[in-house]
């Protein structure tokens, strides 16, 4: 598609329209005024920076209560015997704990990234659709501050795991459902909402001369994310709307008793599930894409190959759904076919592991903090992917599947994998939010921590998984105490960490060693061009881009 | 159109089409498992018998097993538990529900197959379970099956089990209908 | 340098400890079938595939961080792609994963053999136990965890097998092929013993099918893998393998014990041995749900001490024992249990913890309404 650019502004508020006849040549301008201050300003805000803001706050916040829920888990499963909470208690912890860093922390962080980044890397002056924006982000504090006020309903909240198999989720669900319903929607529709902004911004507001293959991967691995959002987010409503009428309104989806079919409901949940795993880690492909080359000081290797693999991992979620249900009674055929579609995928990711080490190769290496938090990512993604292969393997997964091994895979991907990714981000892109460098010093101290932690934490659950222990249960056989104690030893490590994150963020956003406009040395894309801080109004004028030739 | 507003109109149309589509699956995921056999999902409607020569070369071991659901006081019982078979061949088994409670009610059978691939070539020409039944209280009714298994089957199946899970009917009129508090509660 | 020191130390740490270890219960067990075999073969192939792909991956990388590093003035080149290595890249791994496919294909197909059992078990998941059939044996119980209460709470040791024990394994031949039809009475439960590598969904108004050949007599442990409410923990399974004299030996004395329990129906019971019996039901069928001293868990579960509608309603009482509570976590028993257990359970449940109603309910009673 050729680049296009608005002809004019229509979307801007009415108080921002007023001055768009100060703006002056070059991309920067300061002269702006705000409308509302305080409280208002954020509520109604429509730019894309104080909205990213908001998102990255947003999700760090979840991120603590998600991970507060996480150590409730891990204490009561320090020792064998049940200590400190009752099952149901624990069945709502683990179940609330999922849902919170899936659709609370993981997403939105990534939302508020893109908010951030993606017009200034495309040389846009916001979002395509700033009130949207706005609209979107208020949605989330609303859906879950609902999806948290379950827990104190009577009969508690959401106790059947994040991926509330039906019928537990329905005939067997607790009162609360219904709420817990409504705040999927409300989720769901904020991500759709963003999602479409995301689509419309890259598509139409490119900087002159920009192509589709001249954008950053961040770019790139977001438009793909953006197009699988669009996919089955209306795939996961349809589901709990289906849930809701068999809760309230006497059909049966997923009643046997009613001519329904339990499994149905794993299909279709799987069929939004799995693209939802990649939707939680293509965009950290694109931050590590962004991050490796600068520290490496050399080019981004295979950058169009990069590009097909993301869109092949994309199109593969699709067909790969039901190596999550591999022990409900499938027959030959669909096993063969489910496990040679999930194998291929490690064909595409293990392209992107081998170009980010061949740009590493005859680089220019220096190692801050969102360097090591992406060489994190790196190995310990790969590992997680190690696993993913070896779930792959339909009979094995026989052995694996709903044990600690399969915990400990999709931790591997999702903590030192998308976690990582948007703290490599924040260390990387915070000169440019706050211009100042994070504390380096405090960085090393929370990634070694948080390593090691990761590592404590979750690499003994392969363990755990291959002697047997299922997931979900509150209290254990002997033989697994070991592997659960390192388990919760890591944790505590890793949660009491993360407060080194938030000290560091507080500490850079007051002060710290100023940063120039390009604020790393081997950094190219076009957000480095604007000052650091990055004022409210970037791209006024729209940049003229130069790709790069060779 | 501005650039913007056409791709948020076909981002939307696309997001409406998904959304209809979810519920496609309902239906489109009874086809499929129709034509693959997933889940041992059989027809609910009578199907024509195929005009097969009988495979006398092979024996085919058919179990039936039922079973009680909740909430219903019936019995539904196999007066034949285990019938071997010739693919090609039809076959009567007969079934008997009786109700013991002191009321009438209404009651579906809902079958299953296993293998769940053997469902593709069981043809229920007559059965129970296509329709809810309805019996007062103390009656007791028979009802048959009929059923072939195609020559198709494949040579490896040499075992099929149906069951039978007896669930109460709730949209219909039930006077015994367990609700409320005792013993079992309510969800 | 620090990070690379680290992740080879905790690399080769890892591989050295998984493989010494692999007897110690850090590893997935060798099993005691033809197929848990070929698993755990399968898994180590691929797991040392994995191992070897990391080794060099992972080697490449750290090479690359350690002499490219900038601090010792590393220049960075130019290049940024190269088709050739890019496809070979794609290559390599698609054949990698063919040579894996294949004997994965083998040990599906396997595991998907459908000659003709010996035995057939009927394995129905309820919330929170098992219940096994013997089909077409008559012989069929309720496998229910052991493991004290007391233990659990932390006021007594743990026992060896903790939350790995049951009231009643299921009870199976060696050398003899078994096949399991698996369903559920409520939500998705998950079968799953390791050391036989079998693991089946049972789902409700679904059957599932499974089978094993056990090798070696002993006794297998393993416990319910999918979520199924609060006690999902404590839903363990254990099977005892037997030599298939012993097994036939054993079937038949359960065999006669059913009789003598049908042979119950017909005499008059007193209430003393119902309520001896009924405690024992219902501390090993009821109590999970129920609580031991009848103060249920409202909403869901009623208490059924003190609970005045439930002592006014003796036929809806025992109705609802027999039939079950649709929608609800109350199984239909009628399928599960005998008349005498019925009417004991019936009988305990109407005059312990001070609901003093004085009922008996005798088996004769519960037979009439199951005929």
């Amino acid at each position: 598609m050729a680049p296009k650019l608005p002809p004019q502004q229509p979307l801007q508020t009415p108080a921002e329209q007023g001055n768009d006849g100060a703006a002056t040549a070059g991309h920067v301008n300061e002269g702006y005024h705000h409308g509302p201050s305080g409280l208002m300003r954020w509520l109604l805000t429509t730019n894309h920076k104080e909205i990213g803001t908001l998102y990255l706050i947003f999700s760090l916040s979840m991120f603590f209560i998600g991970g507060i829920f996480a150590l409730v888990v891990r204490a009561e499963l320090f020792q064998p015997g049940l200590q400190l909470v009752q099952p149901e208690f624990f069945n709502q912890m683990t179940t609330m704990h999922g849902l919170i860093m899936v659709f609370g922390a993981v997403m939105p962080g990534f939302v508020g990234l893109a908010n951030w980044m993606i017009p200034l890397q495309v040389g846009a002056p916001d979002m395509a659709l700033p009130r949207l924006n706005n609209f979107s982000f208020w949605l989330l504090p609303v859906a879950f501050t609902l999806l948290l006020s379950t827990l104190l309903m009577p009969g508690g909240g959401p106790n059947f795991g994040w991926t509330f198999y039906a019928p537990l989720s329905t005939t067997y669900a607790p009162p609360s459902t219904t709420f817990f319903i409504l705040s999927l929607h409300i989720a769901g529709i904020s991500s759709i909402l963003g999602a479409i902004n995301i689509i419309a911004t890259i598509l139409n507001m490119r900087a002159p001369g920009m192509r589709m293959m001249d954008m950053p991967l961040f770019v790139w691995t977001w438009l793909i994310t953006a197009f699988l959002l669009i996919a089955v987010m209306p795939v996961l409503a349809g589901v709990i709307t289906m849930m809701l009428m068999d809760i309230n309104f006497g059909t049966s989806f997923f009643n046997a008793a009613g001519g329904g079919d339990p499994v149905m409901f794993q299909h279709i949940f799987w069929f939004f599930g799995h693209p939802e795993v990649y939707i939680m880690i293509l965009p950290a492909f694109g931050i590590v894409s962004a991050i490796i080359p600068t520290f490496a000081r050399k080019r981004l290797f295979g950058y169009a190959s990069m590009v097909y693999a993301t869109s092949s991992i994309a199109i593969l979620s699709f067909l790969v759904w039901a190596h999550h249900m591999f022990a409900v009674g499938l027959p030959l055929v669909a096993e063969l076919f489910f496990m040679y579609t999930t194998m291929l995928i490690a064909v595409p990711t293990g392209v992107k592991v081998f170009n980010w080490i061949a740009t590493l190769f005859q680089g220019s290496i220096s190692f801050e903090t969102p360097m090591l938090f992406a060489l994190a990512f790196v190995v310990l993604f790969t590992i997680g992917g190690f696993s993913g292969l070896m779930l792959a393997i339909a009979p094995a997964d026989f052995q694996y599947h709903d044990t600690y091994f399969v915990v400990a895979h999709f931790h591997y991907v999702l903590v030192p994998g998308a976690v990582f990714a948007i703290m490599a981000a924040v260390y990387y892109w915070l000169p440019k939010w706050t211009g100042h460098y994070p504390n380096e010093r405090l960085g090393r101290w929370h990634f070694w921590t948080s390593v090691i932690g990761v590592n404590l934490t979750f690499f003994p659950m392969h363990f755990s998984g291959l002697a047997g222990m299922p997931r979900r249960i509150p209290d254990y056989a002997l033989q697994f105490a070991d592997f659960n104690m390192a388990s919760s030893i890591g944790a505590l490590l890793f949660g009491t960490s993360q407060l080194l994150f938030v000290l560091m963020i507080i500490k850079c956003v007051r002060g710290g060693e100023k940063a120039p406009a390009k604020a790393w040395e081997g950094a190219e894309d076009l957000e480095w061009t604007v000052p650091s801080p990055a004022p409210l109004h970037t791209f006024d004028t729209p940049p003229q881009f130069h790709h790069r030739e060779g | 159109m501005t650039g913007v507003q056409r791709t948020v109109t076909r981002t939307v149309v696309v997001l409406l089409a998904m959304f209809v589509f979810a519920f496609a699956l309902v239906p489109l995921y009874d086809v499929f498992c129709r034509i693959t056999g997933i889940n041992g999902k059989v027809e609910n409607t009578a199907q024509a018998m195929v005009r097969d020569s009988i495979d006398e070369s092979r024996v085919i071991t058919v179990q039936f097993v039922t079973r009680a659901g909740a909430g219903l006081p019936w019995k539904l019982e196999v007066l034949n538990r285990q019938v071997r078979v010739h693919p090609g061949a039809a076959t009567e088994v007969h079934f008997a529900f009786t109700n013991h409670g002191s009321t009438a009610g209404w009651g579906r059978a809902v079958p299953s197959v296993s293998p769940s691939e053997a469902s593709l070539y069981m043809r229920k020409i007559t059965c129970f379970c296509f329709q809810e039944q309805r019996l007062a209280a103390g009656e007791r009714l028979e009802a048959p099956l009929v059923f072939q298994l195609t020559r198709d089957l494949p040579d490896d199946i040499k075992t099929v089990t149906l069951v039978y899970t007896l669930y109460p009917v709730d949209d219909k009129p039930l006077a015994t209908k367990a609700t409320s508090v005792v013993p079992g509660g309510e969800t | 340098m620090r990070n690379l020191a680290g992740v080879v130390a905790a690399i080769g740490g890892s591989v050295w400890l998984t493989r010494s270890a692999l007897a110690d219960g850090w590893n997935m067990p060798l099993g005691v079938t033809d197929v848990s075999r070929d698993i755990h073969g399968l898994h180590m192939t691929i797991f040392w595939i994995c191992v070897v792909i990391g080794i060099v991956v992972f080697g490449v990388m750290f090479y690359s961080l350690f002499r490219y590093r900038r601090s010792k003035g590393a220049k960075s080149a130019h290049f940024h792609e190269n088709t050739t290595v890019e496809v070979v890249w794609t290559a390599i791994p698609l054949l990698i994963l063919v040579g894996m496919a294949l004997p994965a294909t083998a040990t599906l197909k396997e595991m998907y053999d459908a000659e003709d059992a010996d035995l057939d078990v009927m394995v129905t998941g309820q919330q929170w136990r098992w219940h096994y059939e013997y089909l077409g044996e008559d012989v069929s119980f309720i496998s229910n965890m052991s493991t004290p209460r007391d233990q659990i709470d932390g006021a007594a040791a743990k026992g060896e097998n903790y939350l790995l024990e049951v009231d009643q394994p299921l009870v199976l031949p060696v050398d003899r092929k078994v096949r399991f039809l698996l369903t559920s009475d409520d939500v998705v439960h998950s079968w799953w013993v390791p050391d036989l590598a079998v693991k089946q969904d049972a789902i409700p108004g679904f059957v599932n099918e499974n089978w094993v050949r056990i090798e070696e007599p002993g006794t297998y442990r393993g416990q319910c893998t999918e979520l199924c409410g609060r006690n999902h923990g404590f839903m363990p399974v254990v099977v005892e393998a037997v030599p298939p004299e012993e097994f036939d030996t054993w079937l038949a004395e359960r065999k006669q014990a059913a009789a003598r329990e049908a042979s119950g129906v017909d005499r008059e019971w007193g209430m003393d041995e119902l309520m001896t019996r009924g405690q024992k039901v219902y501390e090993s069928v009821c109590a999970s749900c129920h609580q031991v001293d009848g103060s249920g868990n409202p909403p869901v579960f009623p208490a059924l001490a003190n609970n005045p509608a439930l002592m006014e309603e003796r036929d809806r009482h025992i109705a609802t024992v027999i039939n079950g509570v649709s929608g609800a976590p109350m199984p239909a028993f009628s399928s599960t249990l005998s008349p005498v257990e019925i009417a004991a359970v019936v009988t305990y449940e109407r005059n312990a913890w001070g609901n003093e109603t004085g009922d008996i309910v005798q088996p004769s009673e519960i037979q009439s309404q199951l005929e």
